[in-house]
């Protein structure tokens, strides 16, 4: 029928009807999708992971919609609740491997309660947070996330505060795992997934990611290429880099790395424990 | 079958376990937060789980997702709380998630008098979030209703795959009164349909087509929740064929089974020249007023809806036919007076307010009646 059609090698993950997606091009969102999927489907390939009982969850933004393009059961709820459904998603049905994918403004700013508080439970969820430094889909204004200084659309003068360095603010609750990788570099953004996937408790991994269109414009980046170049440099690599090495500024860039690695019990696995 | 002396909110914690519930959370909130700490003891007894969440915002979004991966899920709230869940509501009904929202009036606006109760969100329980919708409401006035009514509102949530709320108030949550626990043979229990395998993608073989099939998660069924408008497939389409589709399919399932809804008890109503419309906590003072009054060989009578939305004009209408005036008594400004004056257009409505912290005395009641006989 389809004859010898050429597929996509993800096409078991994506939803092929739906594309193309709406992102624009030179964005980094589809970049970290696709190395979310391939380090899930190597799990599934490994029979780690059971492809039926996979669930993404997002809230809403230009990072939200990957519910759109997933095959697999997907939720696109509202802005900055992502974390609270799939707690609940998790929590009624242990069995399912909850992911959750959002902005830096859905996650770290309306959403960052949850975030805070789902980390301190060591909630078993895997939470990918993409750091494109902006409100993407509402058109380029300041994020919790945004350098000092740079010129947003609610600040035309420049960004008069500090970001938020969610590393650090998810670290302080002692989660299961804390990384940080960017869409300049897939090969970490699937090598750290392929790690968290597996394990118990609450995993935070925020990915760097392009905004050429919103974020890039505004700042004399607006070329994807030149952005991509720009963001590349300012990302270090570091082996067990340490939580002081965290905090970032557009000068200095930011350091990617595996932050917090162990292997506490989960919420779930507690919960057992307490109602014995 | 089994006898208890419990409070309104002990009863609907009992009367959703018995319709099925398997998970709950919340936030505490006086009147609220002693049904949570109820169901905290007695909810893991019965297989399920209870978690206190940051705010009333996590509580509904766990909720909803917690019914997306099968499991009855209720949560229970007062006026702040409840403003705060507005969006999560929005979003359950348009993602037609079954859930059960209690919640129990205190006296507001704001944190107002969080101890005790008044009237004054009958139209926030239905109205609050945007967009177009409805939303059944169903209202005890005793603790034996607060727990059949719970199964009641498990049964519609779970019948036509939305949000309900049963709406108490602070004097119904922590009165003791006898209740009779029935057994699960004696009540009926309802779940979602979900799609056969074959067909996950079609609409067509269903039984009706106001209410699809869940496809609740990690069954295979690749589902779609989404929160912006969609088709049947749970796909995004800004256009006015999908919106219309969607949102009259939201008026309509909810409207369209009003006959089912609609739940209204008559007192005294045969011979009455007057009637007394009252509702909640507010019907009983209301209803040992009209027996006073009867006293005195005044032909008066009471009804009292149970579903509070849809509203009940029908049996409404039947039941005033015949009167001269009919009387609205509640436990605030006079909200729902407008609703029974819609409907009854033509007859004599006066609305009798009274904003009262403790329930309206019946005397306060027989006075204010009498000043209109
Ligand atoms: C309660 C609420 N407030 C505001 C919005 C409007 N809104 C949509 S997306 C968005 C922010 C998107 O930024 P981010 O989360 O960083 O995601 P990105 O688009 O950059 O991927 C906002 C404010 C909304 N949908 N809901």
């Amino acid at each position: 029928m389809m004859g010898n059609k050429l597929r996509h090698p993800l096409s078991k993950y994506l939803l092929e009807d739906r594309l193309p997606h709406s992102w624009c091009p030179g964005c980094g969102i589809g970049i970290a999708l696709g190395s979310i999927l391939r380090a899930i489907d190597k799990k599934v390939k490994e029979g780690a992971i059971d492809y039926n009982k996979l669930v993404l969850v997002t809230g809403i933004g230009c990072s939200a919609r990957a519910a759109f393009y997933v095959r697999f059961d997907s939720a696109h709820t509202i802005h900055g609740r992502a974390i609270p459904f799939a707690s609940g998603v998790k929590l009624a049905n242990p069995s399912l491997t909850v992911l959750v994918f959002g902005g830096d403004g859905d996650i770290a700013g309306i959403g960052g309660n949850h975030l805070i508080h789902a980390a301190r439970r060591n909630m078993d969820l895997l939470v990918f947070m993409i750091t494109n430094f902006v409100y993407a889909m509402t058109g380029g204004q300041v994020a919790p996330t945004t350098p000092t200084g740079l010129y947003t659309t609610t600040t035309p003068k420049g960004n008069p505060e500090r970001p938020l360095n969610a590393i650090k603010l998810v670290a302080s609750q002692n989660p299961n795992y804390v990384a940080r990788a960017s869409a300049t570099h897939p090969a970490l953004i699937e090598q750290y997934t392929y790690k968290a996937l597996n394990m118990e408790g609450f995993r935070f991994i925020e990915i760097i990611s392009m905004c050429p269109e919103v974020f890039g414009r505004h700042i004399g980046f607006n070329d994807p290429v030149t952005l991509y170049k720009t963001l590349k440099s300012k990302s270090i690599v570091k082996d067990k880099p340490s939580l002081d090495e965290s905090d970032y500024d557009w000068n200095h860039g930011w350091i990617l790395g595996e932050y917090v690695l162990r292997r506490n019990p989960g919420y779930l696995t507690t919960l057992r424990r307490y109602e014995g | 079958m089994r006898t208890e002396f419990i409070t309104t909110n002990i009863a609907i914690a009992e009367g959703a376990i018995m319709a099925g519930m398997k998970f709950y959370a919340g936030y505490p909130i006086t009147p609220a937060s002693d049904l949570f700490e109820y169901l905290a003891e007695r909810l893991p007894q019965a297989g399920g789980l209870t978690v206190q969440f940051e705010d009333e915002i996590a509580s509904i979004n766990a909720v909803i997702g917690a019914s997306w991966a099968g499991a009855k899920s209720m949560t229970a709230t007062s006026g702040p709380g409840f403003s705060l869940m507005v969006e999560g509501l929005g979003f359950a009904i348009i993602t037609e998630t079954p859930l059960v929202v209690v919640d129990i009036m205190r006296a507001g606006p704001s944190t107002g008098v969080p101890t005790k109760a008044t009237q004054s969100d009958v139209y926030q329980v239905r109205f609050a979030p945007h967009g177009i919708y409805s939303i059944p409401v169903l209202i005890p006035w005793s603790a034996q209703e607060g727990f059949d009514l719970a199964i009641r509102a498990f049964n519609i949530a779970e019948a036509l795959r939305t949000p309900v709320i049963i709406l108490s108030d602070a004097v119904l949550a922590h009165a003791w009164e006898k209740v009779r626990i029935k057994d699960l043979t004696e009540i009926k229990v309802i779940d979602r349909e979900m799609p056969q395998l074959k067909n996950k993608n079609s609409w067509l073989n269903q039984k009706s087509d106001l209410v699809p099939p869940m496809k609740v998660f990690g069954r295979g069924y690749g589902a779609k929740v989404e929160s912006l408008i969609h088709d049947e497939r749970g796909w995004y389409i800004p256009n006015n064929e999908t919106y219309r589709k969607l949102v009259w399919r939201l008026v309509r399932k909810i409207e369209d089974k009003a006959r089912f809804l609609w739940d209204s008890v008559t007192y005294l109503t045969e011979d009455s020249d007057y009637l007394v419309y009252a509702y909640g906590s507010v019907a009983r003072p209301a209803y040992a007023a009209v027996k006073e009054l009867r006293k005195e060989s005044i032909r008066i009578g009471l009804f009292r809806p149970r579903t509070l939305w849809p509203f009940d004009y029908f049996n409404l209408k039947k039941a005033s036919m015949k009167v001269k005036k009919v009387f609205v008594v509640e436990n605030n400004e006079g909200k729902i007076f407008r609703e029974v004056q819609r409907h009854l257009r033509g007859k004599e409505v006066i609305p009798l307010p009274l904003i009262d912290l403790e329930v309206p005395p019946p005397e306060d009641i027989v006075d204010s009646i009498r000043e209109w006989l």
